[in-house]
């Protein structure tokens, strides 16, 4: 791979051209996954638990079969029976039996929502009077419905098969315990002028894509089957719903549609196998389609959790000492983001003493699911806020208390190798300076908050080709799907390259056929990854364009330069599209092909400023105004890079302020419409300021670093720091709702009458 | 299941027939039976407005009425919006903009906007969140959305006065 180019001038790779799929999208033309259909298709619709735990003792659907237009009704006897240990399958080890019990319950429903039974009919709505038909007989089982619960010794046993290594063959809900150590920290607390130790809890949130899951399976008779889905990543459900569904991987083709948002959610399956047991069992093409009360009952939100955190600094402002424990909500099986979350929680700092303990929770809700930095969010909550005040403590302006203890190149991470170059001091530097923090906040119960966050990204395998045509334009194939703008991102790479318009290259997401193997668009990868891959796809095509010029010109291709579309040595030279024109006369078609496998990446700082107005009586808070600073390596495309840091603002705003699942005490989630699970409008934000830092990544073709993620990390934590500030009220629980801040309101104006009285008497 | 109904409409300015089921909605109708999926569907319950069409002048979310009250009505939807000539300024903004993402919210965005500016050419910023907060966006936190449309706004009066 060529070197890190910081100092090379880019001509495409930062600008801002209209999007290649553009059109398609503001005409309604795209095809998202429900829109595909086919003749003789038929409809499939979930019957799904009332309960959150319970024994499943029979069920029956004669009464379903017997309805008209009902052609198969499949359970999880319809499914083979999967291994229950960590497995290879597509990207990551799985655990392929809670992945089949997850999308269809053996013989427990884990939660609210579980799907049990799936119909196949002639139209959606007799599918859904045939779910109704169907009898199952249950066996309720008392919840354990939050860590706390879980943990507890007695606690009902959500898996009897989990086990732990530390408590041996003991039935447990605690999935696995982790631990990270770093000094001697009871040291390092002796030598802190100021300790701040707190209790979090924050709430189980949705990553609220507004497309629900969908897929359209055709089996067809000589075993080869296709599946059209909506999807972050077409060869994971290849090799997930295979599995699942009990067919040979390379057997199915998945066809990656148009993705109406996917945030992490949209990395793993639901429909899809089943989906594909139906057509098998119909011989017709089966379409699924979530509605959005499915969506949040049953597929993976992310975790709640409970963190303590205590933290103590020198009166300078040194942090001396970080003691943490931690315990997120895996859902009903295992695999809470809890690692990433100790991984990053302290990650932005030089702490020298430290001891992390995090623990992965098996409770009665549904198994979580990625969601944009997973686990850094809540993490930060805690960290940022306690660091806030620290700050305050010390008299020491938030963002200088950061700078004093910022991570650079050659600190180490809280896991793993020291960092490599790194922006964090940039992000800080960038709010500093901006118009933002030097402007004046004034006006009752108006507060400033600041915060950061830390996310890893990563690079995995992505492949590529570049096909010159003879007017020199070119095609580009990729199989990352496009989530919000990858296509025309990835295309303006390989114009770079080859020295042509960004415009004159066109780019396609191809299927699991077409393509060689990619991994999902996710982990803040693809711009860095894929954008890799098409670099050096590109660079294989001009280099095939050197060959010719110098068979023609009888030199050594290495004396053949290319700049800016133009082939030259010494005195010769002849354009791109001068020798596009030949191919076929000087050797045929050229394609460049590239497929890599990016092990290091470099990883991503950001750091958000917000004000806030809080309204006293009722507790509401009113977002004046938000800037993000993130350090990205280096935009390919500004506008889109913009539109993540503003889009993983707004939901980190969300998630501060109303976002949560509201579950009453027998396990029932009561808030499954998006009335009631509240996700910013237009009218809850201003407008986000964004200052793009670049910090190229070290040993990238480009210098990028993902930009999807750690935008969502500091909001949460930098709201909080601004009520603090506006209220004097330390928030310690997420949502920050208006009922909850109320009530923390009136508490300290309860104790200030208190002691307003008190000193009267 | 109660027999199908004949409704006669008017969509994207073309007479249209079409049979349905009475418990069929009107977005159910556009996309299933008329293979016009360009309206999406997001919640079915009226609360994310990917499904906004424009019924008689209004916009509606499509999830929430029935296609048998379709009949005698003017729909406009998201296919109708560009002219063989070209975009809307609407959708040009919103490209030049970036104001999508992922762009499932895009139509019932542009349908709305657009609703917006045919009753109220010349709208305030306050005025446009107002007329858009029906509309759900998970990308974007709005930003360049509030943007495109501002610019619309002012592209097409620019071309009145002119
Ligand atoms: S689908 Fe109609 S408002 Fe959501
Ligand atoms: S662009 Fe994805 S929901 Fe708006």
């Amino acid at each position: 791979m060529a070197a890190a180019t910081d100092e090379r001038n880019f001509k495409v790779i930062g600008t801002r051209p209209i999007r290649h799929d553009g059109v398609d999208k503001v005409t309604g033309r795209a095809r998202y996954g429900a829109d595909y259909a086919f003749p003789d298709m038929l409809h499939g619709k979930m019957l799904r638990s009332p309960y959150a735990h319970a024994r499943i003792k029979s069920i029956k659907v004669d009464k379903a079969l017997a309805l008209p237009g009902v052609k198969a009704v499949v359970t999880s006897a319809d499914f083979p029976e999967l291994p229950d240990k960590m497995e290879a399958a597509g990207e990551a080890p799985v655990n392929l039996a809670h992945l089949s019990e997850n999308l269809m319950a053996r013989d427990k429903v884990l939660y609210d929502g579980h799907a049990i039974a799936a119909v196949a009919a002639t139209s959606p709505h007799i599918a859904e009077e045939a779910v109704k038909l169907i009898e199952v007989e249950y066996e309720v089982l008392p919840p354990a419905m939050t860590v706390e619960d879980a943990m507890k010794p007695g606690a009902p046993i959500i898996n009897p098969k989990l086990r732990n290594k530390e408590e041996g063959d003991k039935p447990t809900n605690v999935a696995a315990h982790i631990q990270f150590k770093r000094g001697a920290v009871e040291a390092g607390f002796k030598e802190a002028d100021f300790i701040v130790e707190r209790e979090f809890r924050t709430a189980m949130v949705h990553q609220g894509y507004l497309e629900p899951h969908n897929a359209v399976a055709i089996y067809n008779a000589d075993g080869k089957s296709t599946i059209y889905t909506s999807t972050q990543g077409s060869f994971a459900v290849r090799a997930l719903a295979s599995a699942v569904a009990g067919v040979p991987e390379t057997s199915l083709k998945v066809v990656p549609a148009e993705i109406g948002g996917g945030f992490g959610g949209k990395l793993t399956i639901y429909l899809d196998p089943i989906a594909l047991v139906l057509s098998k069992k119909t011989g017709h093409p089966v379409k699924m389609v979530m509605s959005r009360a499915d969506v949040l009952r049953a597929t993976g939100p992310t975790s709640g959790s409970t963190i303590r955190c205590k933290m103590g600094c020198t009166r300078d402002g040194k942090l001396t000492a970080a003691e943490i424990w931690m315990a997120y909500e895996a859902g009903a099986y295992p695999g809470s983001p809890v690692g990433a979350g100790a991984m990053t929680i302290i990650a932005p700092y030089n702490i020298p003493n430290m001891i992390i303990d995090a623990y992965d929770v098996v409770v009665n809700r549904p198994k979580t699911a990625a969601y944009r930095a997973p686990g850094a969010t809540n993490a930060a909550m805690a960290s940022e806020t306690i660091i806030d005040e620290l700050a305050e403590k010390c008299g020491i302006d938030p963002i200088e208390f950061r700078l004093k203890n910022a991570v650079k190149e050659g600190d180490p991470q809280t896991a793993g190798p020291p960092y490599k170059r790194i922006g964090f001091i940039e992000t800080l530097e960038a709010i500093k300076n901006s118009p933002h923090y030097k402007s004046k906040l004034e006006g009752p119960n108006r507060g400033r908050g600041v915060a950061s966050g830390f996310w890893f990204n990563v690079g995995m395998n992505s492949s590529a080709v570049v096909n010159l045509n003879a007017d020199a334009t070119a095609s580009l194939v990729i199989g990352s799907v496009d989530v919000g703008g990858t296509r025309a991102a990835q295309a303006m790479v390989a114009a770079e390259v080859l020295g042509i318009k960004a415009e004159d290259v066109r780019p396609s997401v191809a299927d699991t056929d077409t393509i060689g193997y990619t991994d999902m668009t996710g982990g803040s990868r693809t711009a860095v990854t894929t954008g890799a891959a098409v670099f050096m796809a590109a660079e294989d095509a001009v280099r095939q364009l050197k060959e010719r010029a110098a068979k023609r010109w009888e030199v050594k291709p290495e004396e053949v330069a290319y700049q800016d579309g133009v082939l030259s040595c010494g005195d010769k030279r002849m354009t791109i599209k001068e020798m596009a024109a030949q191919f076929a006369r000087t050797g045929g078609p050229i394609s460049g092909r590239a497929s890599i496998n990016l092990r290091s990446v470099g990883p991503s700082f950001a750091t958000v400023c917000v004000d806030v107005e809080v309204d006293t009586d009722t507790g509401k808070v009113k977002i004046l105004r938000a800037t993000c600073a993130q350090d990205v390596g280096k935009a390919l495309h500004p506008s889109y890079v913009e539109g993540q840091m503003q889009g993983g603002t707004a939901q980190g705003i969300g998630w501060a302020l109303n976002e949560e699942y509201v579950y009453d005490d027998r396990g029932n989630l009561r808030n499954f419409g998006l009335l009631d699970y509240r996700m910013p409008t237009c009218l809850d934000l201003p407008q986000i300021e964004t200052i793009i830092v670049e910090v190229p990544a070290p040993g990238h073709p480009i210098g990028s670093r993902g930009v999807g993620e750690v935008n969502i990390v500091p909001p949460p934590a930098a709201v909080a720091n601004a009520i603090a500030r506006a209220t004097g009220v330390r928030m310690t629980e997420l949502p920050m709702s208006p009922p909850r801040l109320l009530k923390a309101l009136l508490k300290k104006r309860g104790s200030a009458d208190t002691q307003v009285a008190a000193a009267g008497r | 299941m109660s027999k199908k109904v004949v409704v006669e409409t008017t969509i994207n300015g073309e007479a249209t027939e079409f049979l349905c089921e009475p418990r069929q909605s009107l977005l159910e109708v556009l996309r299933d039976e008329l293979e016009l999926t360009g309206s999406k569907e997001g919640c079915l319950t009226g609360d994310c407005g990917a499904c906004t069409v424009i019924i008689n002048g209004r916009p509606t979310c499509s999830c929430l009425v029935l296609g048998v009250e379709a009949q005698g009505k003017k729909i406009d939807t998201i296919e109708g919006l560009a002219r063989p000539e070209g975009l809307h300024v609407l959708q040009r903004k919103f490209l030049e903009h970036a104001a999508l993402q992922c762009g499932i919210c895009t139509p019932g965005f542009l349908m709305s906007a657009k609703a917006l500016l045919d009753r109220n050419p010349s709208p305030t910023e306050a005025e446009i969140r107002y007329a858009l907060a029906g509309n759900l966006c998970r990308c974007t936190g709005y930003d360049k959305i509030v943007r495109a449309v501002i610019d619309a706004a002012n592209t097409l009066s620019g071309a009145r006065a002119a």
